[in-house]
C-alpha cells in the first residue's frame, strides 16, 4: 500500500499552516512568554524538604518587600519557584528572602538555586544563537548543493523552518517559556530533522539515476518516500523513545528542554514525509535536470 | 567457517561486557588500578552544583587602560578564589568588557560570588581626612587572635607604606585614625605611639571568620574596576544530584526500550544493533572521560537522544539488506550490497548534522556549545561503529549460516 505523498501535499501543507497560524495567533492574544534569559529577571529555586504552605512563602515576600510570585514545584510539591523582577536593589531582597526562608524552614545552602540574569545577557544570547543557526543554515544549504542540486537544499531549509515554526507554535500554544532550553531544543532538532529529510532525498536521488528515464517524477519521488517510510517511522520512535523516557522522569529543567524537542521530532517526521520531497516535486517538475549532478 | 564465525561473535560479546564492566566499575590489578570511566567525565555546574556568574567591567569603551584594568580584575579574583581553595574555577574574558566565572562544587555560592565583586579598597585615614595608607601598600595581611579571644588581622606594610605610616603615627599620637573598606569603617583605634616598624593589627571583627574574610580580601588587592553582576546561576549541590540520578534512570529506561524494540523488530539483525549500540555508548563514555568535555543537563539529554538517533545507521542498513532480499538476492549478497547502498544515506544526512553540530560548536555561547559538543562526537561515533562494527557483526553472523527467514525478522 503505497501512500501518493505528493497527491496529497495539499492536505498535508494546509494541516501545518494552520498550526502556524493558531500560533501566531496566539502571541497576538497571549504574547510570548519569554524566561528571564531572554527577559531578565531573578528565579530563587528552594528545595523545603518538608510540606509546607505557599501562602507563607508568599508572606515572606510580601514582607521583602520584592515584586515576585512564588508557586510549588518538584515532585512532592515541597520545592518553591521565585520568580522575581530585577529591581534596584534585587540582592539585598534575594538575600533576605533566602535568610527568611532558611530560617523558617531550617534549610541549608545547598538546597538553594538562584538564576538572575540581567536584560544585556539575553540579546547577546539571542544574536548568538540567531548567529550560529543562520550560519549552520549557509553551510548545510552549500553542502546539499555540492552533493544534490540547489533547490534540494533550499528545500531542506524550508522544511526545517516548518518544523521550528511548529515548535514556536506549540510552545506560544501552551504557554510555555521561551528561553535557553527551548534554543537549544531548536538547535537539536535542527540537527535531526535535517538528518531525515536528507535520507529521504538520497533515496530520490537513486531513483532519479536509476528510473529517471521510464518514471515521471511524482512516481519516483513517492516510490522514494515509501520505499524508506519504515526507516523514517522507525528511527522516529526510538528517538521518541529516548527522549520521552528522559521527559517523564527528568527533572523540571529537562522537561521544559524534552517537550519541544518531542513536538520538534514528530513535526521534523511530518516534514520529512510530507513537505520536502512534495514540494520539491511541485517546484522542479517538468525541468529536465536531474536531481543529481 | 561456521564454527569460527561462532567462536569470534562469543568473544566479541565477551570483549563488550569486559569493556562494559571496566567502564562502569573500574578494574583492580596488582598494581594497576583503573578507575570506573563514568567517575572522569566531567560534570557540569548543573549537576555537581556550583556558581556560574557573568560580570560587567564598569569601565568606559575608549578608556585607553580598558584593557590592562579588566585583566587586573581577572587577577584579583583568581587571587581571591585561590585563598578560598577554588582552584578548579574557570575565568574567561568574553567580549570587550565582560568576565564569566565558572566554579564548581561550592558550597555556599551566593557568599562566594559576593566576595568576588567586592572592590576591597582599604583607606586608612587620619583626622585630617587624607589617605596614608591604601590596599597596595600591604604587603601580607594575616587573620590571628590578640590575646585569647579577640580576632585581628595583623598586617605588614611594604617599605614606602611603612615610611607614610610611621610619619603619619608619629604626627597623630592621642588621635584617631579610621580603616575603612569600601567606604565603611572597620575600626577607629587611637594611635597611642609611632609605629615605624611598618606593621600593626586591625580590630573590630566579631569573629575569627570575618577576620579571615578580611585578611584574604586585603592580601588579594582591591579590584581596579568595579565590577557589576549581570548573570548569576547558582545551583545547590543536592538540587545538581538530583538532576543526575534521574537523567541516568530515564538513560536507561529510555535505552532499554530502544534495544528491546531493535531486537523484537529486527530480530538477528536487531541484536547485531543493539550490540553496536552498547558498543556506541561504551565509547561515548570514554571520549567524554578522555576529552575531558564538561557534561551539562542539556548535554546528557542530547546524549541520551543520541542514542535514539545512533541506531538510525543500522535501521537504514537493515532497511537496505531486507529490500535486496526482497528483490531475491541471497543473504549474503544482499548484505553486502545493502551497506554499499545504505552508505551514501548514512554519510550524507550525517555529514549535514555534522555541519549543524560544529557551526553551534564554533559560535555557541555556554550551554549550546556543551550541547554541541556532546552532538558531534556522539554523531561521528554512531557513524563510525555502524560502518565498521555493524559490518563486521553482520558478516559473522551471514557465516553462521541460519536459513531461518524469520530470525532475519523478513516478512
Amino acid at each position: 500500500m503505497d501512500i501518493n505523498f505528493v497527491k496529497i501535499f495539499r492536505y498535508t501543507a494546509i494541516i501545518s499552516i494552520i498550526i502556524i497560524i493558531a500560533g501566531i495567533i496566539a502571541i497576538g492574544v497571549n504574547g510570548i512568554n519569554y524566561g528571564i534569559d531572554f527577559a531578565g529577571g531573578a528565579i530563587i529555586y528552594v528545595n523545603i524538604g518538608q510540606e509546607y504552605n505557599i501562602d507563607d512563602v508568599r508572606e515572606i515576600i510580601s514582607k521583602s518587600g520584592a515584586q515576585a510570585e512564588a508557586s510549588y514545584a518538584g515532585e512532592k510539591n515541597q520545592d518553591v519557584v521565585i520568580r522575581m523582577k530585577l529591581e534596584e536593589n534585587h540582592k539585598e531582597l534575594e538575600e533576605t528572602i533566602i535568610s527568611d526562608l532558611q530560617e523558617k524552614y531550617d534549610i541549608t545552602t545547598e538546597q538553594v538555586n538562584i538564576d538572575m540574569v540581567g536584560p544585556a545577557v539575553g540579546k547577546e544570547l539571542t544574536l548568538n544563537a540567531i548567529k550560529a543557526i543562520a550560519i549552520s543554515w549557509g553551510l548545510i544549504l552549500i553542502y546539499i548543493w555540492i552533493r544534490f542540486e540547489l533547490k534540494s537544499g533550499v528545500v531542506a531549509i524550508i522544511a526545517l523552518i516548518h518544523d521550528i515554526l511548529i515548535m514556536f507554535s506549540f510552545v506560544i500554544l501552551f504557554g510555555m517559556q521561551v528561553n535557553s532550553s527551548f534554543v537549544a531544543a531548536i538547535l537539536t532538532i535542527i540537527g535531526y530533522s535535517i538528518n531525515d529529510t536528507i535520507v529521504i532525498f538520497d533515496r530520490i536521488r537513486e531513483n532519479m539515476k536509476r528510473y529517471g528515464r521510464q518514471l515521471s517524477r511524482r512516481d519516483i519521488v513517492n516510490k522514494s518516500i515509501n520505499a524508506t517510510l519504515s526507516r523514517t517511522l522507525n528511527t522516529s520512535l526510538t528517538t521518541l523513545f529516548t527522549i520521552t523516557a528522559v521527559y517523564i522522569l527528568g527533572v523540571d529543567s529537562i522537561k521544559e528542554f524534552s517537550l519541544p524537542i518531542i513536538i520538534g521530532i514528530l513535526a521534523g517526521t511530518y516534514s520529512s514525509l510530507f513537505i520536502a520531497g512534495p514540494l520539491w516535486t511541485m517546484w522542479t517538475e517538468g525541468e529536465q535536470t536531474a536531481l543529481s549532478k | 567457517m561456521k564454527r569460527k564465525n561462532a567462536i569470534s561473535l562469543i568473544i566479541i560479546i565477551l570483549v563488550i561486557a569486559a569493556v562494559g564492566y571496566v567502564v562502569f566499575n573500574g578494574l583492580n590489578i596488582g598494581l594497576y588500578t583503573i578507575e570506573p570511566t563514568t567517575k572522569n567525565i566531567n560534570q557540569g555546574l548543573d549537576l555537581r552544583g556550583g556558581l556560574y556568574v557573568t560580570y560587567e567591567a564598569k569601565v568606559e569603551a575608549n578608556d585607553p587602560d580598558k584593557d590592562s584594568k579588566i585583566e587586573g580584575a581577572m587577577r584579583v579574583m583568581r587571587n581571591r578564589l585561590d585563598k578560598e581553595n577554588q582552584n578548579e574555577a574557570v575565568i574567561v574574558r568574553q567580549g570587550s568588557k565582560w568576565i564569566r566565572v565558572e566554579i564548581p562544587g561550592v558550597k555556599d555560592p551566593r557568599e562566594l560570588a559576593n566576595i568576588l565583586s567586592q572592590p576591597a579598597e582599604l583607606k586608612f585615614i587620619d583626622p585630617e581626612d587624607n589617605v596614608i595608607i591604601e590596599g597596595k601598600d600591604v604587603k601580607t595581611a594575616q587573620p590571628a587572635f590578640d590575646g585569647v579571644s579577640t580576632p585581628v588581622v595583623q598586617f605588614e606594610l611594604n617599605k614606602e607604606g611603612a615610611d607614610k605610616f610611621a610619619e603619619a603615627t608619629q604626627n597623630n599620637i592621642g588621635k584617631i585614625i579610621k580603616i575603612e573598606l569600601d567606604g565603611k569603617v572597620i575600626s577607629a583605634p587611637k594611635v597611642q605611639t609611632a609605629i615605624t616598624g611598618g606593621s600593626g593589627q586591625i580590630t573590630g571583627m566579631p569573629d575569627i571568620e570575618e577576620a579571615t574574610k578580611l585578611a584574604n580580601l586585603i592580601e588579594s588587592g582591591a579590584l581596579p574596576v568595579p565590577l557589576e553582576q549581570l548573570e548569576i546561576r547558582t545551583i545547590g549541590a543536592t538540587l545538581g544530584s538530583n538532576a543526575l540520578q534521574k537523567s541516568i534512570k530515564a538513560g536507561i529506561i529510555g535505552i532499554s526500550v530502544v534495544l528491546l524494540f531493535m531486537l523484537v523488530y529486527y530480530r538477528l539483525p536487531g541484536l547485531v544493533a543493539d550490540l553496536a549500540l552498547i558498543v556506541y555508548i561504551l565509547l561515548l563514555l570514554i571520549v567524554l572521560a578522555t576529552t575531558k568535555v564538561t557534561l551539562t543537563l542539556p548535554g546528557i539529554a542530547g546524549i541520551i537522544l543520541s542514542v535514539g538517533m545512533a541506531v538510525d545507521a543500522n535501521v537504514i542498513i537493515f532497511e537496505r539488506i531486507r529490500e535486496e532480499r526482497d528483490a531475491g538476492k541471497t543473504l549474503k549478497a544482499s548484505v553486502e550490497s545493502g551497506f554499499n547502498k545504505a552508505f551514501s544515506a548514512i554519510f550524507d544526512s550525517n555529514i549535514t548534522t555534522l555541519i549543524a553540530g560544529f557551526a553551534l560548536w564554533k559560535f555557541g555561547t555556554g550551554p549550546i556549545q556543551g550541547f554541541a559538543k556532546t552532538l558531534v562526537i556522539g554523531v561521528i561515533l554512531s557513524m563510525f561503529t555502524a560502518i565498521t562494527f555493524t559490518k563486521q557483526l553482520m558478516k559473522l553472523l551471514v557465516g553462521l549460516n541460519i536459513q531461518n527467514e524469520k530470525l532475519y525478522g523478513q516478512r
